[in-house]
């Protein structure tokens, strides 16, 4: 890898959206692009404009919902909120994310040569 | 769910476009002014604050275009965009459109016509409910005509109650003679039609039911039953109009009132599937057990299996019960003749015509590639035409997939403008082959472009669009950028590649039509030999007749001196007609119908038991029969004195008389004057006579004996007349002259003889000229093609051929070096086309009659015709090279 910002996996700026919706509230596509880069200490490769992408998947799935408003300094901007089937999505995402973590760590953690019961 | 959900959002998307794009830019900008705001309050000046903004957003048009892509449907908005700029880019470029859907609809059309009669023919089902279990049960091959391939009542009887694997066996009297039927409807000379005797359970062993009306049953064929018709559709149509109260209505059929119980539905068509190329008006119930219990084998068998047996299993039951079946079960001598074997009826009836169908359809497929290859070049040239603009494109920022894509789609339109057009070729091809009825090939009344032929039709123009449009395709995407901007003179990279490209391209084209030249070739060959076979008559300048004669006679003797006499005035009356040199009568006429009376064998010599072979077949004449039909005799021919009363007299044929002398010991081998006998009867051999062709002209021929209309009773009576005018000239004054002398006389169909052989050479004829008809277009194409690459290569040097000119280079040089060019692909494609040739040729070699498959009348003619076509389609673009003016061409670099 090289020592740069970090490639997003398929399908996880999905799931970040979701997760930072369901933590800070209805927020528009700028403030979710710099939350997440904020929370990831700017190590994720974002263009903020990808965002607006994965915010129409996610919408179109009924995971969110959004609607125009005004933001704090009277900027008209489109706000996202998270919905219910948004909150269940989530959680099956977290769980799998769990899940994914734990087996990569248990791989990762894997010693030369430490293979049981082989049958050679 | 959400899945469903979303697919819904997305169609919706695809259809909100101009909003949801507007809406996309909104939140944008909103989004631009948020960060600007913020890097703001961070202190950077207002220009800073807005850059910086631009540059986290990172580029703003991939942004729109995955949000759209996310969002809609891409890939229909790109089809879309695609195919309104192919149609765009095809309409402005009009004459290579309409060159190139031409070129698609020669090619697809005649796929999807040959594919119909394929499907037709070989894959369809016939139109029988469970076709399947339908067989045609005969001898495995027939050597002495249908007479070997037909069974007696007794046979049909035991054959009916020994076998357990059939529904019910049926048959038909496949003696019944054409016009067999005169019918008297209203006033005026009766009318001819042809009937088949069926056996009673015949339509319900096939599984017709009659459109109006009922099928025979039982008590129809029995003795003292009253007399009753079923009517083809088509004869209904034709010759009641269509009268829908037709059944029940009753006409007088040869002398009998005879009532119509039933018309037949259209789709049944008896001629098409079991006498190709003949009409069948009407079909009459056999009674078993009347006369023709008495007169050996009549009828071919038609089975239905029972659901679950196997042909397999069939046919060792038949063989079981085959050596059982008896001429006559009076006659024990008449037994263990027989062999029985179940084939489908299928096969029967399309079995032969597989091979010659196959051939057909590589043609066409053959066809169909070279339609493609001469697309891929013209796309090619069009390519090269449009290399800049791909190449600005593509630095515009279109994927190379995108430019694919996009040539892909014109290629599929183009392809789906060419399979529509070809698919009215094809109707029509289609509709002209339904009503060639004279073409002796079986179910082509039931030709028709079905659901199938659409499938195969819009198959056959992706497979062409793919095959077309693929390297082009490739070869454009694969362009270098920088190349393609730069290459804007001739004679430089792109335009060297494209060219050999080209070049590849053509050879193929040219090795292609070679194939299907030298096949069309060959089939020609074939088919002339099989024009200058010797048929042992002369059918040019002769025609027949039927004769209807009503004899009177109570004995023997009496009815056939009646016969005589009557016989003796027609040929008299009708040979007093000025124009008519020779006249005569016969029962049968070669090519058509034939029978067999057993194998008279020479008198006192013991006939080997169980000799394999078939008997002479068999035909009552009257003297002058041969004259009239141009056979040539050794001997004499029968006289008005050979009575009932005379000794009995023959004729035999050569190859019978050879066979006959190898068992016999005659003086020189000759037959004339030697005695045969036939069971219980002996014969005296008055003369020998030429073999003739009977069953078809290319089969070799049977043998035949010819016993005297004084001695016999011939079955019907076909008058034949050989003419000094045209034949057809004839026909009114020697049905005036029948008419004169029997009132009773129907008007019966004059027929040359030329028609029959016609007839019997129309499979071959038919086969013959579309492959030839396929290899002219296939030619025409190739040649297309190569006049389109040397023209655009004339085009592309046109500055060269400036400066060279300018140098001193003459207008003969310059044509000389551009014809040298075309001749040189050609000679590399004709050198490759030769060797597929070969093999192709290899595979036909069971079509081909008399000719060798390395025929090298037929290579050199095509080697020829190539070459020739080469260079005319060479010396054009040469002649205009040769016309380049230096000055010109200099000047338009």
């Amino acid at each position: 890898m090289s020592p740069g910002k970090l490639d997003l996996l398929q399908g996880t700026l999905d799931v970040m959206v979701l997760k930072t919706l369901a933590a800070m509230g209805p927020m528009h596509g700028y403030g979710i692009a710099r939350r997440i880069e904020q929370v990831s200490g700017h190590e994720v490769l974002l263009n903020q404009g990808t965002i607006y992408a994965s915010l129409v998947r996610v919408e179109q799935h009924g995971w969110i919902a959004s609607r125009w408003g005004t933001s704090e300094n009277n900027r008209k901007a489109k706000f996202y909120a998270i919905t219910e089937a948004g909150r269940r999505q989530l959680a099956k995402e977290a769980a799998y994310w769990d899940r994914l973590a734990s087996v990569m760590d248990k791989v990762m953690a894997m010693r030369r040569g430490a293979a049981e019961g082989d049958p050679a | 769910m959400s899945i469903l959900r979303r697919a819904r959002e997305r169609w919706q998307a695809f259809r909100n476009k101009p909003r949801l794009d507007a809406e996309l830019e909104a939140e944008i900008a909103s989004h631009i002014d948020l960060a600007t705001d913020e890097n703001l309050r961070q202190g950077m000046t207002p220009a800073q604050a807005r850059r910086q903004a631009l540059l986290q957003f990172g580029s703003m048009n991939m942004a729109k275009d995955q949000q759209r892509e996310a969002r809609g449907l891409m890939k229909l908005d790109i089809l879309l965009q695609d195919l309104r700029y192919t149609i765009r880019s095809l309409s402005r470029d009009r004459g290579f459109t309409f060159v190139a859907v031409l070129i698609l609809a020669l090619g697809i059309g005649a796929n999807v016509a040959v594919f119909s009669v394929v499907n037709t023919l070989l894959l369809r089902p016939l139109p029988f409910p469970h076709s399947e279990q339908l067989v045609w049960i005969a001898p495995p091959s027939a050597t002495c005509g249908i007479s070997c391939a037909t069974y007696s009542t007794d046979g049909y009887d035991t054959f009916r109650a020994g076998t357990r694997s059939f529904q019910d066996v049926t048959g038909y009297n496949a003696f019944s003679t054409p016009d067999n039927l005169s019918i008297g409807i209203g006033a005026g000379a009766p009318v001819k039609a042809t009937s088949i005797d069926v056996i009673a359970n015949f339509f319900q062993v096939l599984g017709v039911q009659p459109a109006m009306g009922r099928a025979f049953t039982p008590t129809d064929a029995q003795n003292g039953a009253a007399p009753v018709v079923i009517l083809s559709d088509a004869w209904w149509r034709r010759q009641f109009n269509a009268d829908s109260a037709i059944v029940g209505k009753a006409f007088e059929i040869n002398g009998q009132q005879t009532t119509v119980i039933g018309v037949l539905p259209k789709f049944f068509d008896f001629g098409a599937v079991f006498s190709p190329g003949a009409k069948v008006d009407a079909f009459t119930p056999v009674n078993l057990y009347g006369p023709v219990r008495n007169q050996g084998n009549n009828f071919t068998f038609i089975g239905r299996l029972k659901p679950g047996i196997s042909l397999a299993e069939a046919r060792q039951d038949a063989a079981i019960v085959a050596p059982r079946l008896c001429n006559s079960n009076k006659d024990p001598g008449s037994c263990g003749y027989y062999d029985a074997v179940p084939v489908p009826l299928k096969d029967y009836v399309s079995g032969k015509l597989r091979r010659s169908l196959i051939v057909l359809w590589s043609a066409v497929g053959g066809i169909l590639l070279i339609a493609c290859v001469n697309l891929s070049n013209l796309l090619l040239a069009r390519a090269a035409a449009r290399a800049k603009e791909f190449a600005m494109r593509s630095a515009l920022g279109a994927s190379r997939a995108r430019i694919v894509r996009q040539l892909l789609t014109e290629s599929l339109i183009l392809s789906g403008a060419g399979a529509i057009c070809g698919l009215g070729l094809a109707a029509v091809l289609v509709a002209w082959l339904r009503q060639q009825g004279t073409i002796a090939l079986p179910l082509l009344s039931a030709l028709h472009i079905d659901g199938t032929a659409l499938g195969w039709t819009a198959l056959i123009a992706v497979f062409a669009a793919a095959l077309f449009g693929i390297v082009p395709g490739l070869r454009m995407a694969s362009g270098n950028l920088q190349e393609a901007l730069k290459d804007s003179g001739p004679g430089s990279g792109q335009g060297r590649k494209h060219e050999r490209a080209r070049s590849v391209l053509v050879v193929t084209e040219i090795a292609l039509a070679c194939v299907l030249l030298v096949g069309a070739g060959l089939l020609l060959r074939s088919f002339l030999k099989v024009l200058d076979v010797d048929l042992g008559f002369e059918p040019q300048h002769a025609a027949a007749v039927m004769v209807d004669y009503d004899v009177p006679g109570k004995t023997r003797e009496a009815y056939l001196q009646n016969q005589s006499l009557a016989f003796h005035q027609v040929l008299a009356r009708v040979g007093s007609i000025p124009g008519i040199q020779a006249a005569g009568i016969v029962d049968y006429l070669p090519l058509g119908q034939n029978r067999s009376w057993g194998l008279p064998f020479p008198k006192g010599v013991k006939k080997p038991d169980k000799l394999d072979v078939g008997g002479p077949l068999v035909y009552v004449v009257t003297p002058g029969y041969l004259r009239a039909m141009g056979i040539r005799l050794s001997g004499r021919d029968f006289t008005w004195d050979d009575g009932p009363s005379s000794e009995n007299v023959v004729m035999i044929d050569q190859a019978y008389a050879h066979f006959l002398a190898s068992y016999a010991n005659w003086p020189d081998g000759n037959a004339i004057g030697q005695m045969l006998s036939n069971g219980n009867q002996d014969v005296r051999v008055v003369g020998v006579v030429e073999n003739v062709h009977e069953e078809g002209t290319e089969r070799d021929t049977g043998w035949q004996i010819y016993y005297p209309a004084s001695q016999n009773f011939p079955n019907d009576a076909q008058l034949v007349v050989r003419t000094s005018l045209p034949p057809a000239t004839m026909a009114t004054s020697v049905l005036t002259a029948l008419r004169e002398l029997n009132p009773k006389q129907s008007a019966a169909e004059f027929r040359p003889l030329k028609t029959f052989v016609d007839h019997a050479n129309s499979p071959r004829q038919f086969f013959m000229l579309l492959v030839a008809a396929f290899a002219g277009l296939g030619l025409l194409l190739a040649a297309l093609g190569i006049y389109g690459v040397i023209s655009y290569s004339v085009t592309q040097r046109t500055q060269e051929i400036g400066v060279r000119m300018a140098l001193g280079a003459t207008m003969g040089q310059v044509q000389l070096d551009v014809i040298g060019k075309t001749l040189k692909l050609a000679l590399v494609g004709i050198a490759l086309g030769t060797i597929a040739s070969l093999f192709a040729a290899k595979a036909i070699a069971a079509l081909l009659f008399g000719t060798a498959p390395t025929d090298s009348a037929a290579f050199a003619a095509m080697i020829v015709l190539l070459g020739g076509v080469a260079l005319a389609a060479g010396w054009i673009p040469a002649r205009r090279a040769s016309r380049i003016n230096p000055m010109v061409a200099l000047r338009n670099n």
